[in-house]
């Protein structure tokens, strides 16, 4: 808990800067939809004429007229890849920035097992993403109510929670890749999650790369797919934890044997 | 009882960038170490930059993965079972790093709950005898303060052994004098001390053990006191003297009257060149420790395992 408690302290600048930020946006989103809306309409009809660029979005398959629509593709933009890049930044800096900082001879010669340490900073990643996410929709829930939309709240709610997987992913890979690094992490951290971000829209693109879905979190967090079906793609959300599990336990592994 | 003790430890660094670096794979850190510390002593620690005092430490703590033989601390193997060993160590490392924006007193607290321990007023009594206040922002700190956050952060929780890396250096002559004051008193509470430096006077004067490590390998290992008074002497003549039959010497040099060597051989022949030399003064004297540091050290060839065991002071 020492180690816990010492990580959420240290990253809560970064936490504040990074929430408010995608809280903020997604908070203005919502409310310029009500202006929005007529004009929207006519935009969704030119969008959908736009042939691949909007399919690279999944614009081709929603309706920006309606508020879900809208909501899927400005705040899932905002929440899904804002939160991605804090949780890669968090996740990629955790194990690695004590070595990077010279720390890891202090904190690694205090009776703390490695595997505590590991814990410690890896539910300090968890809880972090799960906080920004947290306030996140509590605040994008305020505002919904506030423009009086009715929007469908179960398939709002499986968006949020669908961001919150891909981000809890992306935290946990980036976590693992962590262990394996000594000195600036988070160039390797941002690029993991700008890589899997560009899968998926090449994914969007054509059938034939539809796979890389599976290797990417931003495969099933897509706004179109969940609006559409109301559902969760169950095989892509099994591939995303079985990756998430494979960078957890890499990071136990690597860090418990890592020379410092 | 001995607290520290290692069996052949070694340890080779695999060389990052092997792919595309030509050379060997794997760096030497200690090749086949064994080193013993009694309980209760203050052993010091000797060699030079790169010998292999920092990998040994780091090995000892768990920082680094031996590559082959043993490491035990307090009877306990240091891989397998860090986490108790560590509970009663405390350790200062050469260049203390800390987390950016804590202060003193939540990086002392920080510490002391990673022992599980309240070490708040021992902390404040260190803190005062070290001049160090407790509010002050580490990175604000120069060089020497953070070495005084080093000092109580390895003090303060009353550990049984102390490994200390470099300890003094950075300190001003005043806190070196309290630091010292401060493991004395420790170490007559029985905590035992390693204490690894390259400033022989200190370990002279303050250690009862030393060993001294070159190339990663144990050079010499034994008592300090020992150690200086090994069978070398130092010789310095005024005048002129034929010195071509003599076996044993070292570290020979001309002085403006004469000339200074080590001579580690056998006293009556010594004595016999000399009664012949053409002599105006002559002193022979024990060797310090720094000669004998410099004995394993100054010279290449011949430094080497073979003349140290004429002295006596081999492990």
């Amino acid at each position: 808990m020492t180690v816990f408690w010492h990580e959420i302290k240290r990253g809560r600048t970064a936490f504040a800067v990074w929430t408010a930020a995608v809280a903020f946006l997604m908070v203005v989103c919502v409310f310029l939809f009500p202006e929005m809306r007529g004009e929207m309409e006519q935009a969704g009809d030119m969008f959908s004429s736009m042939g691949s660029f909007t399919a690279a979005f999944g614009m081709d398959r929603l309706n920006f007229g309606e508020f879900l629509g809208f909501y899927s593709i400005e705040c899932g933009n905002i929440l899904g890849l804002g939160g991605a890049l804090f949780a890669a930044l968090t996740g990629a800096g955790m194990l690695a920035k004590e070595q990077k900082e010279h720390t890891a001879d202090f904190l690694l010669t205090h009776p703390a097992g490695r595997g505590r340490i590991v814990s410690g900073k890896l539910a300090a990643v968890a809880v972090q993403i799960l906080m920004l996410n947290g306030m996140a929709l509590l605040l994008a829930a305020g505002s919904v109510l506030l423009i009086g939309e009715e929007a469908a709240w179960d398939k709002w709610l499986l968006l949020h929670l669908a961001y919150l997987f891909a981000q809890l992913e992306i935290g946990a890979v980036c976590f693992g890749v962590s262990a394996f690094l000594s000195g600036n992490s988070a160039g390797i951290g941002l690029g993991l999650a700008i890589l899997w971000y560009f899968c998926n829209i090449i994914a969007n693109l054509t059938e034939k790369a539809r796979f890389l879905k599976y290797f990417t979190p931003f495969g099933y967090a897509e706004g179109a797919d969940i609006v559409n079906s109301g559902r969760l793609d169950g095989g892509m959300l099994l591939a995303g934890a079985a990756l998430a599990a494979a960078g957890i336990l890499a990071a136990y592994v690597r860090y418990g044997r890592k020379d410092i | 009882m001995n607290i520290i003790e290692t069996e052949k430890l070694t340890k080779y660094y695999t060389r990052a960038g092997r792919l595309y670096r030509t050379g060997p794979a794997k760096i030497r850190g200690i090749v086949d170490l064994d080193l013993a510390v009694p309980e209760g002593s203050c052993f010091g620690f000797i060699g030079p930059n790169g010998a292999g005092k920092s990998t040994t430490i780091r090995t000892l703590l768990g920082l680094l993965r031996a590559t082959s033989g043993r490491a035990r601390i307090f009877g306990k193997d240091c891989a397998s079972r860090r986490e108790e060993i560590l509970s009663e160590v405390g350790f200062m490392p050469a260049e203390a790093s800390f987390y950016s924006g804590m202060r003193v007193g939540e990086l002392l607290r920080f510490s002391a709950s990673l022992y599980k321990r309240d070490c708040g007023k021992r902390a404040g009594e260190l803190c005062e005898r070290l001049q160090l206040d407790p509010l002050r922002k580490i990175d604000q700190l120069s060089l020497g303060n953070r070495k005084k956050v080093g000092i109580v952060c390895a003090l303060q929780h009353s550990p049984r052994l102390l490994i200390l890396d470099e300890p003094s250096s950075g300190l001003d002559p005043l806190m070196q004098r309290e630091f010292f004051s401060l493991l004395s008193e420790s170490h007559k509470e029985g905590a035992t001390i390693f204490l690894s430096s390259h400033v022989l006077s200190e370990i002279q004067r303050f250690c009862s053990h030393a060993a001294i490590i070159r190339e990663g390998r144990l050079a010499a290992c034994g008592d300090v006191a020992k150690l200086s008074r090994s069978n070398a002497k130092r010789v310095t003549l005024y005048g002129k003297a034929d010195l071509s039959q003599l076996a044993g010497i070292r570290d020979r040099k001309k002085t403006e009257q004469g000339e200074t060597f080590l001579y580690s051989g056998e006293i009556r022949p010594l004595i016999g060149a000399l009664s012949q030399a053409e002599l105006t003064d002559i002193t022979i004297a024990e060797p310090d420790l720094e000669e004998v540091f410099l004995h394993y050290y100054g010279e290449e060839e011949g430094a080497g395992k073979g003349e140290g065991e004429d002295d006596g002071i081999l492990a």
